[in-house]
C-alpha cells in the first residue's frame, strides 16, 4: 500500500492493513523459534519485562573471549517479540560483541522507522520485521528481545573491565 | 443505534469500536456544550466579583447538580469533581486511610480489583502497617462470597472493591457485601468506573459510603470523574490537597477548612469538563441506562455465542447474561497483541494487555487477555466485523480446526 493509500484509509477510521507484517518468515519463527532453551552455561542472563504487556522474556548469551558464542531465549510473548528473538539469536551467534553492538544499533533504527537500516544486510533476516515500524503500538514488542540483549552485552562488558 | 450522534464514529464509517470500557465516544452535545461553556461563561468560579465569574460559578454548580442527579445523590454538595476514578480512589487512601489505620488493622480489597483501587490500598497498607486482604475469586470470574464472609471480621477498617469488573465484565452483589463490612463497622468503598455507564446506579440507596467514577466512561470528557459519599463520611475526612477555594481562613500557624465539596477541591475547578459531564449524563439519561444495558446484553449474548464455537477461545468470566458488556478472550497460540494487531486492519479496535489487573492476570494464568466491550453506538455489524477478524486471525496463525472458513 503507498503512504497516500495507507493515509487515506486512516482518515476514514480505518488503519492500513496491519497484519501485513505477519509475514511467513515471521509466523515460521513464532511457530517454531529458534535458539529457545535455557543455556545453562551462560555467561550472562537477562530477565526482560514489557509493563505494557507483561511478556517477559530471558536471554542467555555465553562468550568464547569476545565472541558470542551461543544466543538463547526462553519466556512467552506475541509473534512479534518471539520472532524478533529468534532471529536474533542467529544474528548474533558467531560475532564478536561489536559485530552485535552494530546489528543491534542498526535493528533499532530500523524500528525507529529509518529507511536506511530496511537494506542493511547484516539484518538479514531481521528486515521481515521493519513493517513493525509503521505500526507505533507494536515497536516495543519488536524492541524487547534487542533491549534485553544489548543489557546482556552492557552486562558481559562491565564484568570485563571489573 | 445513536452511531450518528458521535462525530468521531460518524465520520468512520468503517470503525468498528470495541474499546469503550477504556474511554467512551463522546457525542456531538458533549463537545457543543464545552465550547458553548468557554465561548459564553469562560472566568474562574467562585473568584471574581463580576457578573461573568457569577455565570462560571452557576454553571459549574448546575454541572454538579445535574451529575449528582444522574447518580441518585440527593445532595449535590456530596459529589465531589476529581480528575476521575484514580483520583477519587486516591482521595480516599489518603485522607481516611492516613489518619485511621494502624499495625493490625485489616484493608479487604478483590482479586479482581483494577489497579486504581489495588494500588492505592496496597500501598497505604504498607505505610501504615495495616494488613492486604484480598478476596480471591471462583472459577468463574466472581468474587468468592465465601472468601469475603471470612476476610470480613472486627479488624477489617475497610473493603474497598469494584462495582463491575473492567477486565471480566463481572457486576458484583454491592448490598451483600456492604451488608458484611456493616455488621463489620468498616468503610466501604466503591469503584464504579464500569458500572455507572451501563446500568442506574442510585447512590443513596445503594449502601456504599463512598463511590468513584470516571466522566471519560459516560460519554463525557476525559480529566473530569466523581466521589459520591455519605455527608457524615465526607465531612469526617481531613482534606487531602491544600490550596486554594478549599480553605476557610489562613492564619499563619494554621487553617481551616471550607464546607463540602469545595474541602476536596483545591485550586481552579475543571468548570468546561464538568460542564461537558453534564451534557453527557443528560444524553445518557436521554436514550436511558435500562436500554443501554439491554442492547449491550444482546450484543454480548451474540459475540458470546459466536466467539464460544470457534476452536481454541477461551472466554473469561461469569455468563453473558450476568456480565456488563465486557467480553474478554483468548485465541490458543495466538497473542492478545497478535489478534489486535490483526483485528486493527479491519478497522475494529479491542484492548489487549492486563487491562490494569495483573493480580487478576496472574489467577487466571495469562499474561493478557484479548477484550472487546460494547456500548450504546455498537451493533451487529461490529460483531460481524469481530467475528471476521478472528477468523482470519486463526487461518493466519493455522489455530487447529478454525481456519475453515
Ligand atoms: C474498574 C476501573 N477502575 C478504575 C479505572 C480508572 O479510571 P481512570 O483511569 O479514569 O481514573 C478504570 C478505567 O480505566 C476501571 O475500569
Amino acid at each position: 500500500m503507498t503512504d497516500d493509500a495507507v493515509a487515506g484509509t486512516r482518515a476514514a477510521g480505518v488503519s492500513a492493513r496491519s497484519e501485513a507484517i505477519y509475514q511467513e518468515l515471521i509466523l515460521d519463527h513464532y511457530r517454531s523459534p529458534r535458539n529457545r532453551s535455557v543455556l545453562n552455561d551462560a555467561d550472562v542472563t537477562i530477565t526482560h519485562r514489557n509493563p505494557l504487556c507483561g511478556d517477559e522474556l530471558i536471554v542467555y548469551l555465553a562468550m568464547d573471549g569476545t565472541t558470542v558464542r551461543e544466543a538463547r531465549f526462553t519466556g512467552q510473548g506475541c509473534a512479534i517479540s518471539q520472532a524478533a528473538a529468534s532471529m536474533l539469536t542467529g544474528a548474533l551467534r558467531g560475532g564478536s560483541v561489536d559485530d552485535a553492538r552494530v546489528i543491534l544499533a542498526s535493528y533499532s533504527s530500523m524500528m525507529h522507522g529509518d529507511p536506511a537500516s530496511r537494506d542493511d544486510p547484516t539484518l538479514g533476516e531481521l528486515r521481515a520485521l521493519a513493517g513493525v515500524a509503521r505500526l507505533p503500538a507494536r515497536v516495543k514488542c519488536a524492541l524487547l528481545p534487542a533491549d534485553a540483549f544489548s543489557r546482556a552485552l552492557d552486562q558481559f562488558e562491565e564484568r570485563a573491565r571489573s | 443505534m445513536h452511531r450518528s450522534d458521535f462525530p468521531l464514529l460518524a465520520a468512520s464509517p468503517g470503525l468498528h469500536y470495541l474499546d469503550s470500557a477504556a474511554t467512551t465516544q463522546k457525542p456531538a452535545v458533549v463537545l457543543d456544550a464545552m465550547r458553548e461553556f468557554y465561548e459564553t461563561s469562560n472566568a474562574n468560579p467562585h473568584r471574581g466579583a463580576y457578573e461573568l465569574s457569577g455565570r462560571a460559578t452557576d454553571r459549574y454548580q448546575a454541572a454538579r447538580e445535574r451529575v449528582a442527579r444522574f447518580f441518585g445523590l440527593g445532595d449535590p454538595d456530596c459529589l465531589i469533581f476529581t480528575r476521575g476514578t484514580t483520583e477519587a480512589l486516591n482521595l480516599v487512601a489518603q485522607a481516611w486511610g492516613r489518619r485511621e489505620l494502624e499495625p493490625r488493622d485489616e484493608v479487604v480489597i478483590t482479586a479482581m480489583d483494577h489497579h486504581a483501587n489495588f494500588v492505592p490500598w496496597q500501598q497505604i497498607a504498607i505505610a501504615t502497617g495495616a494488613r492486604l486482604r484480598i478476596c480471591e475469586l471462583t472459577p468463574d470470574g466472581r468474587l468468592d462470597m465465601d472468601h469475603m464472609r471470612e476476610l470480613i471480621g472486627p479488624r477489617t477498617r475497610v473493603v474497598a472493591f469494584p462495582h463491575v469488573s473492567n477486565a471480566l465484565g463481572t457486576v458484583n452483589p454491592v448490598a451483600d457485601i456492604v451488608a458484611l463490612a456493616r455488621d463489620a463497622g468498616a468503610l466501604t468503598v466503591c469503584d464504579g468506573a464500569q458500572a455507572a455507564p451501563h446500568m442506574p446506579v442510585h447512590f443513596d440507596t445503594l449502601g456504599v459510603d463512598l463511590y468513584a467514577f470516571s466522566g471519560h466512561k459516560i460519554c463525557g470528557p476525559m480529566g473530569i470523574g466523581g466521589l459520591l459519599g455519605r455527608r457524615t463520611v465526607l465531612e469526617s475526612l481531613p482534606p487531602w490537597q491544600h490550596g486554594g477555594d478549599m480553605i476557610q481562613v489562613v492564619q499563619d500557624e494554621f487553617s481551616s477548612w471550607n464546607v463540602l465539596p469545595h474541602k476536596f477541591e483545591a485550586g481552579t475547578p475543571n468548570v468546561a469538563d464538568a460542564v461537558g459531564l453534564a451534557a453527557a449524563v443528560e444524553y445518557v439519561d436521554g436514550i436511558g441506562l435500562d436500554t443501554i444495558l439491554a442492547h449491550e446484553r444482546h450484543l454480548l449474548a451474540l459475540a458470546t455465542d459466536r466467539l464460544a464455537a470457534m476452536d481454541g477461545l477461551t472466554i473469561y468470566g461469569p455468563p453473558a447474561a450476568e456480565r456488563s458488556g465486557v467480553l474478554s478472550f483468548t485465541m490458543a497460540d495466538v497473542h492478545p497483541h497478535d489478534l489486535a494487531t490483526i483485528l486493527d486492519a479491519d478497522g475494529v479496535c479491542i484492548r489487549a494487555g492486563h487491562h490494569c489487573a495483573q493480580p487478576l492476570m496472574r489467577r487466571l494464568h495469562v499474561p493478557a487477555t484479548a477484550r472487546a466491550s460494547f456500548y450504546l453506538y455498537n451493533d451487529e455489524s461490529d460483531v460481524d466485523a469481530l467475528m471476521r477478524g478472528l477468523q482470519r486471525a486463526a487461518a493466519l496463525f493455522a489455530v487447529a480446526g478454525s481456519a475453515s472458513d
